[in-house]
């Protein structure tokens, strides 16, 4: 994992487009579109972006882990479910980390 | 990452009535200032351990100083980091890398036009400034203070949030920036490769409150696994707007019933 994929050049490119992006998104209505309303089905689309986006994004690092060269790890699973078990509990970003690492470093160790 | 303001009840019997409020209308800018400062207190410690990790994971992913401090200083935005180191890792192109992070940053136009009832109306470098610092730590305590206390001056407003905006910001980039420095010390043989997973789960867990929350999310991750196969990234392009297609007809169907019944 040490070596990118990219060039320095490409990666700050993505960093300040990103970063200009990112800024007009939050710029959007506050700083340019006023009181005009948006329609409520962006809205609604709008709500859900980050409980799509993350895990798609996520669902096929834990399926198909690189680091077992894509073979689906109990480890790397029983991690997953601890992580996503313990945050739906108690609400807390950090008591989930702290599940999954440790039941992922518990398990790698034990097995 | 994404915390809800929790329910105030009988927050609209006790406006600028109870003590509360009228401690919050007395307070000079610099007083709201520190206030917001304090409040944010409680957020300081999910955001330190989490900006360290992302130093570290962006320098185990290739990443050199400047461009992780690059990330928490232009970018300023968690989620969308992890997501553009995530992706480089996996050799994505460019303009998957910078889609997809920009898709996790969208709600943030949500946060944009709810605060405009409430900073609308301030000159326009102090919404430049909010724009910049607005994250779901600072929207999130801004937005309950303002609904608490409607009765604020803008320039209560405009310090409480810069209070928060401040305690925030700062320690991201700061720890970012430790994260870089310490991560090239961790030996390669930890199991790192899944603290981003583990980091990613851990942030939408609690944001699964509704069926509709749910419903997006899964079917999110059954079409990611279906479309796992296509290049780099382009599965997580499809797999997202079905989850969230898959959200607002959920939410919806949901409405619907309510009136119903």
């Amino acid at each position: 994992m040490n070596a990118p994929g990219m060039s320095d050049l490409t990666i700050w490119i993505i960093i300040v487009l990103l970063g200009i992006g990112t800024y007009l998104i939050r710029w959007s209505f506050l700083g340019a579109l006023g009181n005009r309303p948006m329609p409520a089905w962006v809205l609604r689309m709008l709500r859900y972006t980050p409980v799509a986006v993350l895990p798609a994004l996520v669902a096929p690092l834990v399926m198909w882990p690189q680091a077992t060269g894509g073979e689906p790890d109990v480890a790397r699973l029983a991690a997953a479910a601890a992580t996503l078990g313990v945050g739906v509990l108690t609400k807390s970003v950090i008591w989930a980390i702290l599940a999954g690492g440790c039941t992922l470093f518990g398990l790698l160790y034990l097995i | 990452m994404s915390p809800q303001p929790e329910p105030r009840p009988a927050a609209q019997q006790s406006i600028a009535n109870d003590p509360a409020s009228v401690r919050a209308l007395a307070r000079t800018p610099m007083q709201a200032f520190w206030h917001g400062m304090v409040q944010s207190l409680p957020f300081m410690i999910v955001i330190l351990p989490f900006a360290m990790l992302f130093g570290v994971v962006a320098t185990e992913a290739g990443l050199d100083i400047a461009q992780v401090m690059g990330f928490s200083v232009l970018v300023l935005a968690g989620a969308s980091q992890f997501t553009a180191v995530q992706l480089i890792s996996d050799h994505a192109s460019a303009v998957i890398v910078l889609l997809s992070s920009l898709a996790v940053n969208l709600r943030m136009a949500m946060y944009s036009a709810s605060l405009v009832p409430w900073l609308g109306k301030a000159k326009p470098g102090q919404r430049a400034w909010v724009a910049y610092a607005l994250i779901d730590q600072s929207y999130a305590l801004s937005i309950q203070h303002y609904e608490r206390h409607p009765r604020l001056s803008m320039a209560q407003r405009v310090a409480y949030f810069s209070g928060t905006a401040v305690a925030l910001c700062v320690p991201w980039m700061i720890c970012s920036w430790l994260g870089a420095t310490i991560g090239k010390a961790i030996p390669d043989d930890i199991a790192l490769d899944f603290a981003m997973p583990i980091t990613f789960i851990a942030m939408i867990a609690p944001m699964l409150r509704t069926p509709a929350h749910m419903a997006a999310c899964f079917v999110a991750i059954v079409a990611a696994l279906i479309f796992a196969g296509l290049p780099s990234g382009l599965g997580l392009l499809v797999a997202a707007p079905l989850g969230m297609a898959a959200g607002a007809m959920v939410e919806m169907w949901a409405e619907k019933q309510g009136q119903v019944t």
